[in-house]
């Protein structure tokens, strides 16, 4: 008797495990490495570099790149869960970049140069914020114009050039920032992780996630409960700005180069891509953000598997946009609806057998 | 030079008070447009020579044709960012076929066809799987320019006596002895200006135009009427994709090369020129003509930023306040409406 129990247990958390959406992701996670190791058998081979003092190998290398895509797939997914969008993501990394590289060109001190990233890009995202919570305007046309406005903001910061900061002296805490390495793991993922959890325990051991639902369900119905929506609107996107900038750090401080034109290009889509795969609805009011963690990594080990595999790289925004596509297409009613009636199908013919017999 | 210029204004103003206070900005775009001119004219005194306003048209004729492209689903609530990457892509594939000996033609035929193709992607993706304007296109957007950075990464251009000349051949109407006074233009902005009247048709003289505004004002109320909102919304993503393959053909015929990244952030110029042009950009209220007139506001502001000798950078800079200056007034002039 006890045993049944205990087993029926077991079977119901299975059960749990795999109807969650992290179960899913791990598995094409696990899935994407048994393929990139098929094709090539040193994929998993993890050696220790003396030099760096730290793990070397395909996979670290993987997830030093998805640093980024942490930070920003977790601005996204709360900007997102309020039924918003911010299509600005990959321009504010530009801008804290060329803010950077700029700043320690012209001889300012390191953790100078990293605060007026950072405060640059939290700006970006007020006013981001303040446009959509106090102006009422429509978050993608605030945020695309930011996107385009961005990129020439970055422009003219290094007046039109590549700046490179990597000659500086006194740049290594930018530099360990992004190449160095925490007891052997990438420091940036570790930085990455850290704030993630960060966030995480912000919104789910406080009311914040709540009121960040309630306001991407009914914005109108989470102020009559006493939220106050505009604040929250406001929050999330300034969180999203201050996140891109970290991301704009790591991505400029691995090779201490800002390009204008390149860094953060199309990273929007990957973290709108990374927060859909996490489960995270496009129409708000639900959020995961351990899920779009994961999808964040994903994200990286595809682009990681692109360069495995020897594809092209310029198919790389195809590629993801087919997987947007099918993530999308799969999620429509219409398809749930089908598959529900398949279901039900099935349960009435089987129904029927037993009536037969 | 300053009484002149506030006099017709006000005009204006004190016309649409009677008529609509939702044309104000519409009013305030021909008032931009006239001052900037006017200010060019006295600072740098070239704007008004026919040669300028010829080259205005030619030069910008593609983004005439994306405008009116545009002003489509924006008049629905929706919004199309893939304009740009069809562009890039029909671009690539006709110049590379043009190269291969491809009748000038049929290659043009191609164009379009492969520009229909993302329409109808795009209208599928909205219509079937409830999918977002804004996700769909953007999904389609990097789809075309991902596979148009497959075709090639090369300046491709077109091979000697192609059948594209005939459309950046310029006819000249006013000869004069200096080129900057002559007036002429091409078969690319007789093909705007057909564009132009297509788009003025559809919206105002057709059924599926009534039903293009009905969508943008309440989409259930219009799907109770009874109209077609499923075929419109086809139609309406299908002609704007369609469009900008024609404005790819237009440009590519003017410029006479291509490159995978010809169009990154034209679909925000378009958006510029909508919403300069009084389109509201949540639907429901705006003009093809409006547009039109917001692509010269837009077109302006690249030959204006360079004679003031401002960096290149700053153009996107000076463009993104603009709209976001225009999407402001419209919403203050929506909200002073509904509080009436």
């Amino acid at each position: 008797m006890a045993d049944k129990k205990q087993a029926e247990e077991k079977n119901n958390i299975f059960k749990k495990l795999l109807s969650s959406n992290i179960t899913v992701e791990v598995i094409a996670l696990i899935l994407l490495v048994l393929l990139c190791t098929a094709f090539d058998h040193a994929f998993l081979a993890l050696s220790w570099n003396d030099n760096t003092g730290g793990l070397a190998g395909p996979l670290i290398t993987m997830l030093q790149e998805s640093a980024r895509y942490l930070m920003i797939a977790t601005g996204m997914t709360l900007v997102i869960s309020t039924a918003g969008i911010d299509l600005s993501v990959g321009s504010v990394m530009a801008v804290a970049g060329a803010a950077a590289m700029q700043a320690l060109t012209n001889g300012t001190n390191v953790w100078l140069a990293i605060l007026l990233a950072l405060v640059i890009g939290l700006a970006v995202g007020c006013v981001n914020g303040a446009l959509v919570a106090f102006l009422g305007l429509q978050p993608f046309i605030t945020t695309l114009i930011m996107m385009l406005a961005g990129r020439g903001l970055a422009k003219v910061i290094t007046s039109g050039e590549n700046t490179d900061a990597s000659a500086v002296a006194g740049n290594e805490p930018l530099k360990w920032m992004a190449n160095g390495f925490i007891l052997g793991i990438p420091a940036n993922f570790v930085i990455a992780v850290v704030i993630v959890i960060l966030v995480g325990l912000l919104c789910r051991k406080t009311a914040m996630g709540m009121f960040i639902e309630a306001v991407g369900i009914n914005p109108e119905a989470s102020r009559m409960t006493g939220i106050k929506p505009k604040q929250i609107l406001f929050l999330v996107y300034a969180i999203s700005g201050f996140l891109a900038a970290i991301a704009g750090l790591f991505a400029t401080a691995s090779v201490m180069r800002v390009d204008v034109v390149k860094t953060g290009q199309d990273l929007e889509m990957y973290a709108i891509l990374a927060v859909v795969i996490g489960g995270t609805s496009l129409l708000g009011g639900k959020f995961s953000l351990a899920g779009s963690a994961v999808g964040a990594v994903i994200i990286a080990m595809i682009r990681k598997t692109i360069i495995t595999l020897g594809i092209d790289s310029a198919a790389t925004p195809a590629f993801f946009a087919v997987v947007v596509i099918v993530i999308c297409v799969m999620q429509a009613p219409k398809v749930r609806n089908l598959s529900a009636e398949l279901k039900r199908k099935r349960a009435l013919k089987s129904s029927e057998k037993a009536v037969a017999a | 030079m300053t009484n002149a210029t506030a006099t017709p204004a006000k005009k204006a103003v004190k016309k649409t008070r009677r008529i609509d206070a939702q044309m104000i900005p519409t009013i305030a775009a021909v008032v931009i447009f006239i001052l900037m001119m006017i200010m060019g004219q006295a600072l740098f005194g070239t704007y008004l020579r026919l040669g300028f306003i010829s080259t205005l048209f030619i030069d910008h004729a593609y983004l005439i044709i994306l405008a009116v492209a545009m002003t489509l689903p924006i008049l629905t609530g929706g919004i199309d960012l893939s304009v740009g990457a069809i562009v890039a892509i029909t671009a690539v594939i006709g110049i590379k076929m043009a190269n291969a000996g491809v009748p000038a033609f049929v290659v043009m035929i191609v164009m379009l066809l492969i520009g229909a193709v993302f329409g109808v992607l795009a209208a599928t993706l909205i219509e079937e799987f409830n999918m977002q304007p804004f996700i769909a296109t953007l999904s389609t957007m990097f789809l075309a320019r991902g596979i148009a950075s497959i075709i090639s990464t090369d300046s491709l251009t077109f091979p000697d006596n192609n059948n594209f000349d005939v459309l950046s051949k310029s006819i000249t109407i006013i000869d004069q002895p200096k080129l900057s006074h002559d007036l002429y233009f091409n078969l690319g902005v007789v093909i705007a200006l057909v564009v132009l009247v297509f788009g003025y048709i559809l919206l105002h003289h057709t059924r599926i135009g009534r039903t293009i505004y009905a969508i943008g004002g309440s989409r259930s109320s219009a799907e109770l009427m009874g109209l077609p909102v499923k075929r419109a919304q086809f139609t309406i993503y299908i002609t704007s994709a369609t469009l900008a393959a024609l404005a790819s053909i237009v440009y590519i015929a003017n410029l006479g090369s291509a490159k995978n990244t010809v169009g990154v952030g034209w679909e925000l110029d378009a958006v510029a020129s909508v919403v300069i042009g009084g389109t509201i950009i949540t639907g429901g209220f705006g003009y093809v003509l409006g547009s039109a007139l917001g692509a010269l506001v837009r077109s302006i502001i690249d030959p204006l930023t360079s004679d003031f000798g401002v960096p290149a950078e700053w153009t996107t800079i000076v463009v993104g306040l603009m709209i976001l200056a225009f999407v402001v007034l419209q919403r203050v002039v929506t909200a002073v409406g509904s509080k009436k």
